[in-house]
C-alpha cells in the first residue's frame, strides 16, 4: 500500500475530471474528514484517514481491500474507473442522463441506450462526454458489466444515445 | 463409658503419632550419601528386598523410593532457611558431584591471522598495565575503550597541519578515521570467525572461485565483477546474446503511507488548479534548458563562422572577430544606459563602447530580463 505518485495522481484526476470536472476538489478536500487515495496491488482506494490507520496494521499480502475502490491502473499505467466509484461520483456529476423506466432494465443488463429511452439530459452535453446515467427516480445506475459511461449526443441524426462502454469485470 | 471413649481417643492419637514418626524415620543399614546442591541422594545398600520380590517388584520399588525420598527431604529440612518475598526458602549448598559434559569438547580453532604472524615472528604478548595516567584529565584511565586515556577524537583544539587544506574539518577527519579503524577491525574479526567455522562472509559469499558454483552464484559474481570498474560498469559491454540483469535499476522511492495529510491535500489541490486553468503553464526548467541549448548552438555556429572568416580575410578581421569572447563590461568598457520613453513601449538601450572595440566588429547583442532572453540581434560597427 502506498500513496500515488504525481504522475499517477495526474492520470487518475484527468479521468475522474471527465465525469465530475472541478467538483473533484470536493472529493480531495472534504469538510467532514480527511480522505485520501492509496494504491494497493494496482488498485486505487479512496479511504478515510481513520480506516487507513487501521488498515496499515494488516500485512500487504493479506489485505484485500480498504475503503472504496475507485479503479485500477492497468499494466500500461492507464486508469480504469470502477463502478464502486459511482457512489462518490454521482452526486458531483456534471452531465447527467435520465432514462425512462423501459430503457432502464435494458441498460442495466448491458445494452446501449437508444434515443427513445432518453428521459432528460443536462444541457450542453457535448459528444463523447462522460456522463452518469440515472433512472427517473434519481438513482444512479450501474449496469452489470460496465462502469464507465460515454455519451454520444447528436440527437438530431443518430438514434443511439448512450453507449455502455464495456470492460472486464473484477 | 466416656472415659473409655477418651482413653480410646488418646490411644488412637498416640498410635497416630507413632505412625507418623515411623513414617518420617527410615532405618537403613548404610547411610545415604547426599549431594544437596544437586538434590541427589545415593543409596549404597544392597537391594536384597528387590531381588526377593519376583517378577513384578512394583510395591518394593515404591517403598524404596518413598524411603529414600523421605531421607532426602529430612536432610533438606535441616538446611538454613530464609524468607524470600513471603516464601520460606532453603539455601542449597554447592553441588559436590561433577556432572558429565552436555556437549562434546570444542575442537581447536584455527589461528587468526595475527596469531599466525606472531607465531611466525616469535612475537610474545607484552604485559601491559590496565590503567594509564592521563595528563589531560589528571586521572588514571583505561588504556582503550570507554573514556580512554589518550582519545584523539575528544581533543578540543587541533592545529591544522602544514600541508593540509585550511577548510578541511580536522575533527571530522579524526572521527572518520576512528570509524574506519573500527570497521576494519570488525571486518577482520568476522573474517577470522568465517575461517574458523569454515563459512563464507555473506558480503563476499560465492565470489571466490571454487569450481562447483551454481549458475546463480556465477551470475552474481559476474555482475559484481562488471560493476567493479572505475566507471561502475557503465562502459562494460555485454556479450551478443547476454540479457540485462533484472532488478538492477534504481529503486523507486515513494511517499510514506501516512505522511503529512495536509501537504498531500495541498499538492493535489495545486495539481487540480493547474489542470483546471486554461492557460498552459510554463515549465521553468524546460524553458531554461532550451534557452541554454540555443545559446550554445549559436556560440558554436558563431565560432565556426569566425574561424572561417579569419582564415579567409586575414588577421585583423579575424582578430577582431575572435574577440567576441571578451565582450564583457570589464574588458571593453561598455556601459549601458537604459531609457524608457513614455510614448514608446519598447526600451532603448544605449551601449557606450570603449576604445578597445575596433571597427567592423560584430556584436552579438542580447536583451533579456528575468524571464529569459527575449531578443537577440547583431549589429555591426563601423
Amino acid at each position: 500500500m502506498r500513496p500515488l505518485t504525481e504522475e499517477e495522481t495526474r492520470v487518475m484526476f484527468e479521468k475522474i475530471a471527465k465525469y465530475i470536472g472541478e467538483n473533484l476538489q470536493l472529493l480531495v478536500d472534504r469538510p467532514d474528514g480527511t480522505y485520501c487515495f492509496r494504491l494497493h496491488n494496482d488498485r486505487v482506494y479512496y479511504v478515510s484517514e481513520k480506516i487507513l490507520k487501521l488498515a496499515a496494521n494488516i500485512s500487504g499480502d493479506k489485505l484485500v481491500s480498504l475503503g472504496t475502490c475507485f479503479g485500477k491502473f492497468t499494466k500500461t499505467h492507464k486508469f480504469r474507473l470502477h463502478i464502486t466509484a459511482l457512489d462518490y461520483l454521482a452526486p458531483y456529476a456534471k452531465y447527467k442522463v435520465w432514462i425512462k423506466p423501459g430503457a432502464e432494465q435494458s441498460f442495466l443488463y448491458g445494452n446501449h441506450v437508444l434515443k427513445s429511452g432518453l428521459g432528460r439530459i443536462t444541457e450542453n452535453t457535448c459528444q463523447y462526454q462522460g456522463v452518469v446515467v440515472y433512472s427517473m427516480a434519481d438513482v444512479p445506475l450501474k449496469p452489470e458489466e460496465s462502469f464507465s459511461y460515454e455519451e454520444k449526443t447528436n440527437l438530431a441524426s443518430i438514434p443511439l444515445t448512450a453507449y455502455r462502454s464495456s470492460s472486464q469485470t473484477f | 463409658m466416656e472415659g473409655q471413649n477418651v482413653e480410646e481417643l488418646l490411644a488412637k492419637a498416640e498410635r497416630d503419632e507413632a505412625e507418623k514418626l515411623q513414617r518420617i524415620t527410615v532405618h537403613k543399614e548404610l547411610e545415604l550419601e547426599f549431594d544437596l546442591g544437586n538434590l541427589l541422594a545415593s543409596d549404597r545398600n544392597p537391594p536384597t528386598g528387590l531381588r526377593r520380590a519376583g517378577p513384578s517388584p512394583e510395591a518394593e520399588l515404591q517403598a524404596l523410593a518413598r524411603d529414600n525420598t523421605q531421607l532426602l527431604i529430612n536432610q533438606l529440612w535441616q538446611l538454613p532457611t530464609e524468607r524470600v518475598e513471603e516464601a520460606l526458602v532453603a539455601r542449597l549448598p554447592e553441588p559436590t558431584t561433577r556432572l558429565p559434559r552436555e556437549k562434546p569438547v570444542p575442537r581447536p580453532r584455527p589461528l587468526t591471522r595475527w596469531q599466525q604472524f606472531a607465531r611466525l615472528k616469535g612475537i610474545r604478548p607484552k604485559k601491559k598495565t590496565n590503567l594509564v595516567w592521563d595528563e589531560v584529565s589528571g586521572q588514571w584511565r583505561r588504556r582503550w575503550g570507554y573514556q580512554r586515556a589518550r582519545d584523539d577524537t575528544k581533543e578540543w583544539l587541533i592545529e591544522v597541519p602544514g600541508g593540509a587544506d585550511p577548510l578541511e574539518d580536522q575533527f571530522a577527519k579524526r572521527i572518520q578515521a576512528k570509524k574506519e579503524r573500527v570497521a576494519k577491525n570488525e571486518l577482520n574479526r568476522l573474517r577470522n570467525l568465517a575461517r574458523a567455522h569454515k563459512m563464507q562472509l555473506p558480503s563476499t559469499g560465492g565470489m571466490h572461485p571454487t569450481g562447483h558454483q551454481s549458475k546463480e552464484e556465477l551470475g552474481r559474481a559476474m555482475q559484481v565483477a562488471k560493476v567493479s570498474t572505475a566507471s561502475v560498469g557503465r562502459f562494460q559491454e555485454r556479450l551478443p546474446k547476454e540479457k540485462a540483469p533484472r532488478g538492477s535499476g534504481k529503486k523507486r522511492k515513494f511517499q510514506p503511507l501516512f505522511g503529512d495529510f495536509a501537504a498531500e491535500k495541498k499538492s493535489q489541490l495545486e495539481l487540480l488548479r493547474v489542470m483546471n486553468s486554461k492557460k498552459p503553464q510554463l515549465d521553468v526548467t524546460r524553458a531554461t534548458n532550451k534557452q541554454m541549448r540555443e545559446e550554445d548552438q549559436e556560440e558554436a555556429a558563431k565560432r565556426r563562422k569566425m574561424s572561417q572568416k579569419g582564415k579567409r580575410k586575414g588577421g585583423r578581421q579575424g582578430a577582431g572577430g575572435q574577440r567576441k569572447g571578451e565582450f564583457r563590461a570589464a574588458s571593453l568598457g561598455w556601459q549601458e544606459e537604459r531609457r524608457t520613453t513614455p510614448r514608446r513601449k519598447e526600451k532603448e538601450v544605449i551601449f557606450i563602447l570603449g576604445p578597445a572595440c575596433k571597427q567592423r566588429t560584430i556584436l552579438n547583442v542580447k536583451f533579456g530580463g528575468r524571464g529569459g532572453i527575449k531578443e537577440s540581434g547583431f549589429c555591426c560597427l563601423r
